[in-house]
């Protein structure tokens, strides 16, 4: 039986067959995880004990007949998401010994749908990063080429979905987190809008940007699983109090007359011709499916990487300073006073690219530099943000290329922190204005997947999901699994 | 060495920032108690330690609380007010920042009305008061070279009410801080409580050559939390700083801890580096709108403030301004000394006699056994009793002070007292005659010496006679019948 | 922007990081190279542009009604705690 390749509604459909078990649908997927993981490394902490209970207990709800569409779903959490009793590192030396003792709304709304945690995924420290080499724990390897990065921060739950080690994972994006590991592994992902999922139990990176989101095979799955996270939560002052649509049964509806606005920033600043290429095609089945294509121009976006690189690190600097060594995480050996308590439980706590993000952030906010730094990327976050406002006048939904090339060797861009940056050119405009983006495969370029990214008004995540849906049933990128997992 | 009045040729500048902890059941941003005293960190959620992950969210009844002091000092409530964070490393504050409000203060522009010793008044600006939460505390006692973090004081929130350096001395400074004092306990947001550190203060102090346009540099005191403590250190600091300018020195501006034992100030050594707080707007809150309807509910839900009850109580019952002062102080002393005076009819004689008794004897005993008005056992009924009986000479106003005592001990109404210990004043003229009498038959060499001329003896009879009706006579009456009986 | 060792040495001790001499000239290069790179924000036209803290625009902040819920969890919320007597988490000898 290959229960890897089906989707989230045939894999429940087997459940209310009876066709397996809860318990054999985990079974086997923590059998797939324990061949996989070694060399993917995608896993942090797997959680068989964890995994086979909430499997008896989704199994005990199916005999019940009260089984919900997500009842005994097998599924992995983004090391980020606090999960009480569970060790919660956020790919960190900082919160290696850190076992959270609550659930992030995210795990517990998901646990409440009946599906069945099997563990927590790698990903880069403190989500800050693009390759997932930043991650105290090792970096993640593309399963489609061992060789290469499966992009980040999210990239473990991306490798996840890639090599079908869970049918579905968590993610964050803060800057492009989830989309650009999704394009990069050939799985989709979408990030919704900023305030549609809760981030109580989500480890904080920047605040005004971080925002949960799912990583699985299709657009379909991606609706299910969201439907579940979503909606207001009263532990979080910047959850939207908003009723949460239904995600699926908007799946159906028709690109025809739909008008896509095609960003011609998107396309300069580094695209990879070939990449290029794909994504033109992807952009042309789209108009195949009857939507109107109408070009777009936001002449500030370009500026949504500087203005990140302050906003982002000025947040996360502020954000981190809790880890202080005194009521959770590493704490040093013998300090000997308060200061070299600070010093040092910090300084060997955190890896080189959350030290370099802290100590931008504490220079832009700094006495003297904040006008100059922090207070002009604000308002510079206002004009892209106005600029997509006003293409969203224009449009129904953007689309263009979710990561300017496809997956990259291991080790590549570690030495350059600009370069490294500059993979999130296309996606962090949709975190500085708080949009729901979405990444779904759509090609290759030498063997390697290609993400298409559609962006959409804010609250627009049916219509981001029904266009990636409709654009998956005419193509079959989706399905395809690199060969050594397939 | 502190003197109350700066020396000559110099004058002092005293701005005080106020932190008042507000009375609310949960913190400002967690679902924890407040309550004082309990066990370490069992009053410490994930919000208010800092957990990763955690987020707060913010409790309205604090909004309403800054809405109510802001509307009550005549200031301008922001019609949209931001939280920021203040980032800085101290074990105490477990984010590493301290959520507060910077550049958008919930109120700003306010002002209260100091007396002044030569009665006149003086206009005290406040600058703005703002919203944040509290710190925990650092224990050190009983560990060797360590010190225990308790944090269940972290998350309280506090209303930081700023002046403007307006004051001049430092009885200006606790008489400005005394009218704070009294008005958060009026629009019940704040016990006062100075012990327990509900209420307590920061003082900026400069000095600056009479006549000179320019600002001394300052030194803020830190953290004073009693009045006298206040009054003390600021005078300490006064003198310091113009013994330093004299001395041709240049005074340092630093954060300074008032000691009390020592009755000095000294530099804080955790202040010693300078701060660079990099304040943000906190991005896990979003701003505060306050809409005027919500205004004008807080503003129908106004007491009548402590500067209107002070002028009604001139007004109405012709008190002179400071004795209305003490009396309004707190509401409760307030509306006990009008009990007592509506049970007395509300003339002004009564009010007044109700207003000495009030201030004196029953404050003095509050004071004394440390009880509120709720837990004396004399009530504002048993008081206007009491005071009856002096206004219609039943006794005299000496004796009503050992029946005072004698309520105050046994809970007893004054007739009760008054009963049964006998002590009904003499009125009866033929028993004060036949008293007078008596006292003239068994001392006949005064008597002699009296109407030889010797008028001082006069006051000795007046002993005799009290003595022999053991005190009860009416004093008056008692005066007017010897001198008569004596005449030769 | 270029900074210099003392720059950075001195943003390291306020953000609270130990930084080995060897680390030193790397972050020296990628800290002024970062504030370079974000120097491109001076050509954008910000006069007259609001400041945006929030993509929620338009939203308020919520109030929550003052009422207590939480219950004393010490036992388990110190269970993370790398150093705890009598209830209190300790720290080297804090000097006022």
């Amino acid at each position: 039986m290959s229960l890897h390749t089906r989707s989230v509604a045939e894999l429940a459909a087997g459940l209310a067959a009876k066709e397996y078990s809860a318990v054999e649908l985990t079974e086997y997927f923590l059998a797939r995880i324990g061949a996989a993981n070694p060399a993917l490394n995608a896993f942090v902490t797997v959680t068989p004990e964890r995994a086979l209970a909430d499997a008896r207990r989704a199994d005990a709800t199916l005999a019940a007949g009260k089984a919900g569409p997500l009842t005994g779903i097998p599924l992995a959490h983004k090391d980020i998401f606090c999960t009480d009793g569970i060790r919660t590192a956020c790919g960190s030396r900082m919160l290696d010994n850190f076992i959270a003792p609550y659930d992030a709304t995210v795990v517990e709304r998901l646990a409440a749908a009946g599906t069945v945690m099997l563990g927590k995924t790698n990903m880069d420290e403190f989500a800050m990063g693009s390759s997932n080499e930043t991650s105290f724990y090792g970096p993640v390897k593309n399963p489609w080429d061992l060789r290469k990065v499966p992009g980040g921060s999210s990239g473990g739950s991306a490798a996840t979905v890639a090599a079908r080690l869970a049918p579905v994972a968590t993610g964050t994006d803060t800057g492009g987190s989830i989309r650009q590991p999704a394009a990069l592994a050939g799985v989709s992902g979408i990030k919704p809008t900023y305030g549609r999922v809760s981030r109580h139990g989500m480890i904080a990176f920047a605040s005004s940007l971080d925002q949960a989101g799912i990583l699985a095979p299709s657009a379909a799955d991606c609706a299910r699983l969201l439907g579940a996270m979503a909606g207001f939560d009263p532990r979080d002052s910047t959850s939207v109090d908003r009723p949460v649509p239904d995600y699926v049964a908007g799946l159906g509806a028709s690109l025809k007359g739909v008008r896509i606005g095609i960003v011609k920033e998107f396309f300069e600043h580094g695209l990879d011709a070939a990449n290029g290429a794909v994504i033109h095609a992807a952009i042309d089945e789209l108009a195949k499916l009857g939507a109107t294509l109408v070009d777009i121009s936001c002449p500030n976006l370009p500026l949504s990487v500087p203005t990140y690189y302050v906003v982002a690190p000025a947040e996360c600097s502020s954000n981190l300073s809790r880890f202080d060594g005194v009521r959770f995480g590493h704490r040093c050996k013998d300090p000997k006073d308060l200061l070299d308590l600070y010093l040092r439980s910090r300084g060997e706590g955190f890896g080189p690219e959350v030290k370099r993000r802290v100590m931008t952030g504490t220079y832009v906010l700094s006495a003297g530099y904040y006008d100059a730094y922090y207070l002009r990327a604000q308002k510079v976050r206002t004009l892209i943000t106005n600029e997509f406002r006003a293409a969203f006048a224009q449009v129904d939904l953007l689309a263009g290329p979710t990561s300017p090339t496809p997956a990259f060797d291991l080790g590549a861009k570690m030495d350059d922190p600009i370069t490294m940056y500059l993979n999130d050119i296309y996606t962090i405009g949709a975190n500085l204005a708080g949009l729901p983006a979405m990444s779904v495969p759509c090609g290759f370029v030498g063997g390697l997947p290609v993400g298409l990214q559609l962006l959409g008004p804010h609250f627009g995540e049916s219509q981001v999901l029904a266009a990636g849906h409709a654009y998956q049933g005419v193509t079959d990128f989706h399905r395809r699994m690199p060969a050594s997992y397939a | 060495m502190a003197s109350t009045a700066a020396r000559d040729g110099w004058e002092v500048v005293i701005g005080l920032e106020i932190h008042a902890q507000l009375a609310t059941k949960s913190k400002i941003f967690s679902a924890s108690a407040t309550a004082y005293g309990a066990a370490p960190n069992s009053q410490a959620s994930l919000v208010d330690l800092g957990y990763p992950g955690v987020l707060p969210v913010l409790n309205g009844e604090v909004v309403r609380m800054a809405v109510k002091f802001g509307l009550a000092t005549g200031a301008t409530i922001a019609p949209r007010s931001v939280f920021a964070r203040k980032n800085y490393f101290y074990p105490d504050l477990p984010k590493g920042y301290q959520i507060s409000q910077y550049e958008r203060p919930i109120v700003e522009d306010g002002s209260l009305e100091i007396l002044l010793d030569d009665g006149s008044r003086k206009t005290i600006g406040i600058t703005r008061a703002h919203l944040e939460e509290d710190a925990g505390k650092s224990l050190h006692e009983g560990l060797a070279n360590a010190s225990g973090i308790d944090l269940n004081r972290a998350g309280t929130p506090l209303l930081e009410i700023v002046s403007e350096p307006d004051l001049r001395s430092a009885k200006e400074a606790v008489a400005y801080m005394k009218k704070v004092h009294t008005l958060v306990r009026y629009l019940e947001i704040c016990d006062g409580n100075m012990q327990e550190g509900s209420f307590r203060c920061d003082a900026n102090v400069s000095v600056r050559k009479l006549g000179a346009a320019k600002l001394g540099t300052r030194c803020e005191i830190k953290n004073v939390n009693s009045f006298r403590y206040v009054e003390k250190a600021i005078n300490y600091e006064i003198e310091r700083q113009i013994d330093v300018l004299d001395g041709g020195g240049v005074i340092k501006q630093e954060t300074r801890l008032y000691d009390s034992a020592k009755d000095e100030t000294r530099p804080m050594r955790s202040k010693e580096e300078a701060n660079d707080y990099r304040y943000f707007p906190d991005p896990d809150l979003l701003p505060v709108d306050i809409e005027p309807a919500f205004i004008a509910a807080v503003q129908g839900s106004l007491p009548e403030l402590p500067d209107d009850k002070a002028a009604r109580f001139v007004r109405a019952y012709g008190l002179v301004a400071y004795d209305a002062l003490v009396l309004t102080a707190s509401r409760e002393l307030a509306d006990f000394y009008e009990a007592v005076v509506r049970a007395l009819g509300g003339e002004t004689a009564a009010a007044k006699l109700a207003a000495n008794w009030v201030m004196g004897d029953f404050s003095a005993f509050l004071n004394r056994d440390g009880l509120e008005i709720a837990t004396a056992r004399v009530s504002a009924g048993h008081l206007a009793g009491l005071l009856v009986r002096i206004l219609d000479a039943t006794i005299s106003g000496k004796i009503a002070k050992d029946v005072f005592e004698a309520m105050w001990a046994e809970g007893a109404e004054a007739d009760v007292v008054i009963a049964a210990k006998g002590l009904r004043q003499i009125t009866d003229v033929s028993a004060i005659e036949a008293a007078i009498e008596a006292v003239m038959a068994a001392n006949p060499a005064q008597l002699a010496d009296y109407r030889a001329g010797k008028d001082k003896l006069f006051g000795f009879f007046v002993g005799q006679a009290m003595k022999a009706t053991q005190g009860k006579a009416n004093p008056a009456q008692l005066n007017e019948l010897l001198k008569k009986k004596l005449a030769p | 922007m270029s900074l210099t060792r003392t720059d950075v040495e001195g943003i390291a001790r306020l953000a609270r990081l130990e930084i080995t001499e060897t680390e030193l000239p790397v972050y020296v290069e990628s800290l002024s190279k970062i504030l370079s790179f974000i120097e491109q924000l001076n050509s954008a036209d910000t006069a007259s542009v609001e400041p945006m803290a929030h993509p929620l625009q338009g939203e308020v902040q919520r109030l929550r009604p003052d009422v207590v819920t939480e219950t004393d969890q010490r036992q388990k919320y110190q269970s993370n705690a790398p150093q705890v007597v009598a209830g209190l988490y300790l720290v080297p000898r804090v000097i006022e």
